[in-house]
């Protein structure tokens, strides 16, 4: 007997929504990503005003002192949607997780200089304190953007800050021998220690920014880009020598979080200074203003880390930071 | 002289989708067929998927290995490294 198997094919009337097929300009099958972030925010017939700031619309591109033809050219160059998102972060937390099973079973921590290991727990457990207000820095991003292009980024975002300050919670607990006073003293350390005080002011000042895009700028493009090279680079570099393995492996997260999440901010970046004149003014304004802040702010903390040796190894990350910015079509 | 066709037949998913994009816009001369649930290309000669085509648009580094997730079938001999994977005859 013979059976013959027949194909029959449907084609579907649609390949992709409506408003999606209008932003690429043909009925295409599109990305998950393009259909996860375009033209997904509600533009208009909004009913009430926020009775907590009725001077804006619920949602409003005036919210922020920058100005965008279209809002949605902040692309994700890493085209995060959840799916993505989580798989990329869940790969990037078992290489975490496989370090720290590593350092706790070879017991790496004792082999740390001892003078060493204090100053990181003094240089390194209270950043967790700055990624929570990064955090919330992310959320405000998040809430007042325009555009869901912006606005899911930023709440991917804000989910990596909470991770990054756990993994240092995690990292604070296992240099003190698991004895909660390892996060203690760095609280401590954070509201009262000298070194430290113009960093939290800096970070509080951020807290309280009205302009969301400032707020980007300030978190993600000034204060990120002095903070975590200096930390994680310059003061683990210096860290090697004293035989701290250890901190770099358990803080290896953060340094590829930084590779990764910078495409995000130098595309958005990017993007609105080259949309007008103003836009690239405005931002740079907002650029040197935060990046001296996050240079005073990192002065006292590299100069009880590595000394003498400080001042030069701000100015270094300095240095590359204009560089980067200026090539992002920023005035520096 | 006749060129003797290669071709490579790819799934029809979300997948693939950027890899096919990837392989018609560096293989100018292949052309595109689409049948149910999958994508065949034929081109004279010589097929290249290019890695870097396929990073640029998917927004992540692609390995050519993942190229095999995808795959239903291959004509021709194959020549792969890190940066592309390539179809030709010898």
């Amino acid at each position: 007997m013979n059976i013959e198997i027949k194909s029959e094919e449907y084609i579907p009337r649609r390949q992709t929504y409506s408003h999606v097929a209008r932003r690429l300009g043909e009925d295409r099958p599109a990305s998950r990503y393009d259909e996860g972030t375009y033209d997904l925010q509600a533009t208009k017939h909004f009913h009430y005003r926020p009775l907590w700031g009725p001077q804006f619309e619920i949602f409003d591109p005036a919210r922020t002192a920058v100005v965008m033809d279209d809002w949605y050219a902040f692309g994700d160059p890493r085209q995060f949607y959840y799916a993505t998102y989580n798989i990329n972060r869940a790969a990037m937390n078992a290489a975490a997780e496989r370090a720290f099973e590593m350092v706790e079973g070879r017991n790496l921590v004792a082999r740390i200089d001892a003078d060493w290991l204090a100053k990181v727990r003094h240089y390194l457990v209270p950043l967790r304190h700055y990624e929570w207000g990064a955090d919330l820095n992310s959320l405000r991003v998040s809430d007042f953007g325009y555009g869901t292009r912006v606005t899911s980024a930023a709440i991917f975002a804000a989910a990596d800050r909470l991770g990054m300050a756990q993994l240092l919670t995690r990292i604070g607990l296992i240099l003190a021998e698991m004895d909660e006073a390892g996060l203690d003293d760095a609280k401590q350390a954070w509201m009262e220690a000298a070194d430290w005080q113009p960093l939290r002011q800096a970070v509080e000042d951020t807290l309280v920014i009205d302009d969301w895009y400032e707020t980007f700028i300030a978190q993600y493009l000034a204060l990120d880009g002095i903070i975590h090279p200096l930390v994680y680079q310059t003061f683990d570099d210096a860290g090697l020598e004293q035989s701290a393995l250890a901190v770099s492996l358990m803080s290896e997260f953060m340094v590829d979080w930084m590779a990764d999440n910078r495409r995000w901010v130098d595309a958005l970046v990017t993007v609105c200074a080259k949309e007008s004149a103003a836009n690239a003014e405005l931002i740079s304004g907002w650029y040197r203003t935060w990046r001296d802040r996050a240079v005073t702010a990192a002065i006292p903390l590299a100069e009880s880390t590595l000394g003498a040796d400080g001042g030069a190894a701000v100015d270094k990350v300095r240095a590359a930071l204009d560089e980067r910015a200026a090539g992002l079509g920023l005035t520096v | 002289m006749n060129i003797q066709p290669v071709s490579i037949t790819l799934q029809n998913t979300e997948d693939a989708r950027p890899i096919i994009e990837a392989i018609l816009a560096d293989n100018p001369a292949a052309t595109v067929s689409h049948y149910p649930a999958m994508v065949k290309i034929d081109a004279p000669g010589r097929i290249a998927v290019v890695a870097d085509s396929v990073t640029e648009r998917i927004g992540r580094d692609w390995d050519p290995q993942e190229l095999h997730l995808s795959v239903i079938t291959l004509n021709g001999n194959i020549n792969e490294d890190d940066d592309v994977f390539e179809l030709s005859w010898n």
